[in-house]
């Protein structure tokens, strides 16, 4: 087996087929990174899992993943003006919860310079919606550099460090999840290990570092002229790519990966705008814009999300008086989702709709969709069959971000509304207010738990909010992967002292906290109805270990797994394991009648107790 | 129509392992010598849902993306997703090959909408004028194979353009060790034979 550990840690300059995620581990070793820091969310966790590959004693810097996007920007903060080079990483909407520190950096001399890799998720795929970072990273007066493929992940991330480190500031690599996740074969240079001065050096010298009334004033004036500087420097000229098809009524300005999507569409183009793409997207190279605008007809923005360049670049022209005609956003279609070659051709033809051949209609699937789903054992999905039975009609259900998230497919149908992380305890506390009609019961996971959960949780004690908080305790941080977190017992490295949800509780002042497994359905319908009519904030934990995480470990250790269940006579084809339960293990016959799909089933038996005939049984080894 | 780029779209369920069966043909084609890139689902989709692997092999490629109606071969682990591959992402006249395994979606099992027959898929198959390759072994000592399974299926059959079962032999020694490697080892031979 190839052990990623020898290609990410090889002196040696070579080539290997990696996604942008792992390219970026290798760009950080040859960066000469000292502390990384992340909160898990997708499109970034392979950047960890990268990192998990290196042994501990080989490893070149620090890794942690922090308890959320905010303390792991301010760990790498810290780290940056103590003179180390830093770096965090985290998703698209891991920035929002990250702000607060994040639109200081601009304002501070980092000593160390600090890269933020960014993972934003055009399409949301794996988020609550497609926010476009890039206007975050102007808000906040950094610099931000954005890669289309994993080759560029991996020379612009190193380009970023440099940056950083020479301009003392946090340069943003923006990243999309086709980046993160495209693999290619990747150039590696040359890296020797290095001997990190570690010699503490912050000093309130480097500042100023307190930003407070007027003193905030030449701070804010330090990042303007920085910028200003990066804008005017030569070295952006190098990031910026001039394709020149000899066009000079039509041209295109893009970056990132719906460049790629660009250059797969001209395949069957009629004819070759010319190309200019960019490679850093904020501060603009102006002078390359100036130039382009200057030299075509009409130009086109091509930009997935918002129209951020767009707007820039319509003031480049007006400033300049230019008769250049430019086409930006067209509709809202262009607004959304991910520039895919399909969606750029669907783009390009609003724009031109000469250029490209008759686009076909997107192609209709008739084939039913396929949701994610809980897998089959887990814990949530017992807690949820438990729960709706103790749930009147009426009950208000507020969901939170995890694999629970998923109770609001049917047939369960819990979880009704959702912010983002953490949102559900302050949600359920408005929704509490002026009534006692129809109780409110949110939902939280135990990574969510201490990532942003708590502050809910204490204002609902604070300010005496009467509802029932749910914490779907699963072990592990499920769905991005799992990751420890503080109440699992490890970090990233060691076991440590996990920080146990019921004895944070109990501190805080919760009365009431009563907690069962979840495999205990009827135990648990108990607990919530008793919670329902106890008055004021009360907390049901619902515990059960991440069923994935354990046969994945059970795998590993060479065990087999349990025999699947099986039907008895008993079955009198009433369907609730299917139509209620709803394990994907349980499906129909050609006939109709519910069978056991032998190679989704782990043989858990949660299923057993919903069977109104007790019809469900365990298997033995070598048959029924 | 024969191009230099050979687009491969392979889709199935979350847990049926799509990653372990691209990563293993990227690697194969990289081990014959052939410029490869790609792109898989990563994330929410993997509890269960609808996973799919983009593959695109030849040396002018840029987007990891296959366009819809672009693909030459669909690769599909379940028939339920077999359909779906074939109506977004095989061109007409392209090669459909997928492992017999049902894992219905959840409107099927919820009484929504009805469960798709090997026959349906053969009728939608003829109609888009595709070539249909059914693969089944039922006597596969764990379901996790089924990918180890369509990888020597497509390789004895010789189609994926410029591989030799040596090249996959030496992908699955990358990325798989000890008894694991060995079952697959030992499968992929049987059923090479």
């Amino acid at each position: 087996m190839k052990r990623l550990a020898d290609v990410l840690l090889s002196p040696a300059p070579g080539a290997e087929i990696v996604m942008g995620n792992t390219a970026l581990v290798r760009a950080m070793i040859e960066a000469g990174v000292r502390v990384v820091t992340s909160y898990p969310g997708s499109p970034t966790p392979e950047i960890a899992d990268a990192i998990r590959a290196l042994p501990a004693a080989r490893c070149p810097f620090h890794f942690e993943f922090s308890t959320n996007e905010k303390v792991a920007t301010e760990v790498a903060f810290g780290a940056s003006v103590n003179g180390h080079l830093a770096c965090v990483f985290f998703k698209s909407v891991g920035l929002n919860v990250a702000a607060d520190t994040f639109v200081q950096l601009g304002l501070m001399n980092l000593i160390g310079g600090l890269v933020v890799v960014l993972g934003d998720d055009p399409g949301a795929n794996s988020s609550q919606n497609e926010q476009d970072n890039r206007h975050l990273a102007r808000l906040a007066c950094l610099p931000v550099f954005e890669p289309a493929s994993p080759t560029e992940a991996f020379t612009m991330f190193k380009t970023a460090a440099a940056l950083a480190r020479s301009e003392r500031t946090a340069v943003v690599l923006r990243l999309t999840t086709h980046v993160c996740h495209a693999k290619e074969k990747v150039a590696f240079g040359a890296w020797e290990t290095p001997a990190f001065d570690d010699t503490p050096r912050f000093s309130p010298e480097n500042g100023p570092y307190i930003p407070i009334t007027s003193l905030v004033f030449p701070m804010k004036r330090q990042a303007l002229e920085r910028l200003q500087r990066i804008a005017a420097s030569p070295d952006h000229q190098t990031w910026t790519t001039l394709s020149s098809h000899g066009n000079k009524r039509r041209g295109i300005i893009t970056a990132g990966l719906p460049y790629l999507s660009l250059l797969e569409v001209f395949h069957e183009a009629r004819e070759w705008p010319d190309i200019l793409k960019l490679g850093m997207v904020h501060p603009l190279p102006r002078s390359p814009i100036l130039d382009f605008l200057r030299s075509h007809e009409e130009v086109k923005v091509l930009e997935e999300l918002d129209d951020f360049l767009e707007l820039q670049i319509k003031a480049v022209a007006f400033e300049h008086r230019l008769p250049v005609r430019i086409i930006g956003k067209t509709c809202f279609d262009d607004w959304v989702g991910e520039y895919t070659p399909d969606q750029t051709a669907r783009v390009l033809a609003r724009a031109w709709p000469d250029l490209l051949p008759p686009l076909p209609p997107p192609p209709a699937v008739t084939v039913p969709a396929r949701p994610a789903q809980l897998c089959p054992g887990c814990g949530h999905r017992s807690a949820f069959q438990a729960i709706k039975a103790a749930l009147p009609p009426a009950a208000i259900t507020v969901a939170d971000i995890g694999c629970h998230t998923l109770g609001f497919l049917p047939p369960y149908g819990i979880g009704q509304v959702l912010l983002c992380m953490g949102h559900s305890c302050g949600t359920a506390a408005g929704l509490s207010l002026f009534q006692k009609d129809r109780p409110v019961v949110a939902f939280l996971g135990d990574s969510t738990f201490f990532h942003a959960g708590l502050p809910g949780i204490i204002n609902a004690l604070y300010n005496h909010h009467d509802f029932t908080l749910i914490v779907m305790e699963n072990g592990t941080t499920a769905m991005t992967g799992h990751q420890d977190h503080p109440g699992s017992g490890r970090n990233f490295r060691e076991p440590v002292d996990a920080i146990p949800i019921r004895r944070v509780l109990e501190g805080l002042g919760v009365k009431t906290i009563l907690e069962t497994d979840t495999y205990q359905q009827a135990r648990l319908t108990d607990l919530v109805r008793q919670a329902l009519a106890t008055p004021g904030f009360k907390v049901v934990i619902a515990r059960h270990p991440c069923m994935l995480k354990f046969t994945r470990e059970q795998a590993r250790q060479g065990k087999p797994r349990l025999p699947a269940v099986h039907l008895s006579d008993a079955c009198d084809q009433q369907k609730v394991c299917i139509s209620g339960f709803a394990c994907p293990t349980f499906q129909f016959t050609p006939e109709g009648r519910v069978t056991v799909q032998q190679d989704l089933c782990i043989g858990d038996g949660s299923c057993r107790q919903v069977c109104p005939r007790q019809a469900i049984q365990p298997t033995k080894k070598g048959g029924a | 129509m024969p191009s230099a780029t050979f687009d491969i779209f392979m889709i199935g369920v979350g847990g049926q392992g799509i990653g372990l069966l691209s990563e293993a043909l990227l690697r194969a084609f990289d081990h014959a010598g052939t410029p490869v890139r790609g792109v898989d689902t990563h994330g929410l989709a993997q509890r269960g849902g609808t996973v799919t692997s983009h593959l695109r092999v030849g040396p002018d490629t840029y987007s990891p993306l296959v366009r819809e109606g672009h693909a030459d071969l669909v690769i599909a682990l379940e028939r339920h997703e077999a359909m779906r591959g074939l109506q977004t992402h095989l061109r007409a006249g392209g090669q459909l090959v997928y492992y017999d395994a049902e894992w219905q979606p959840l409107p099927v099992r919820l009484q929504k909408q009805p469960r798709l027959t090997p026959e349906e898929l053969a009728a939608e198959a003829e109609r888009r004028k595709a070539r249909l390759h059914r693969v089944f072994v039922d006597t596969l000592p764990d379901p996790r194979m089924q990918n180890v399974a369509v990888m020597a299926w497509l390789v004895r059959n010789r189609v994926l353009p410029g591989l030799e079962p040596n090249h996959l032999e030496s992908a699955l020694r990358d990325l798989l060790d000890g008894p694991v490697l060995t079952r697959n080892l030992e499968l992929f031979a049987t059923l090479l034979r």
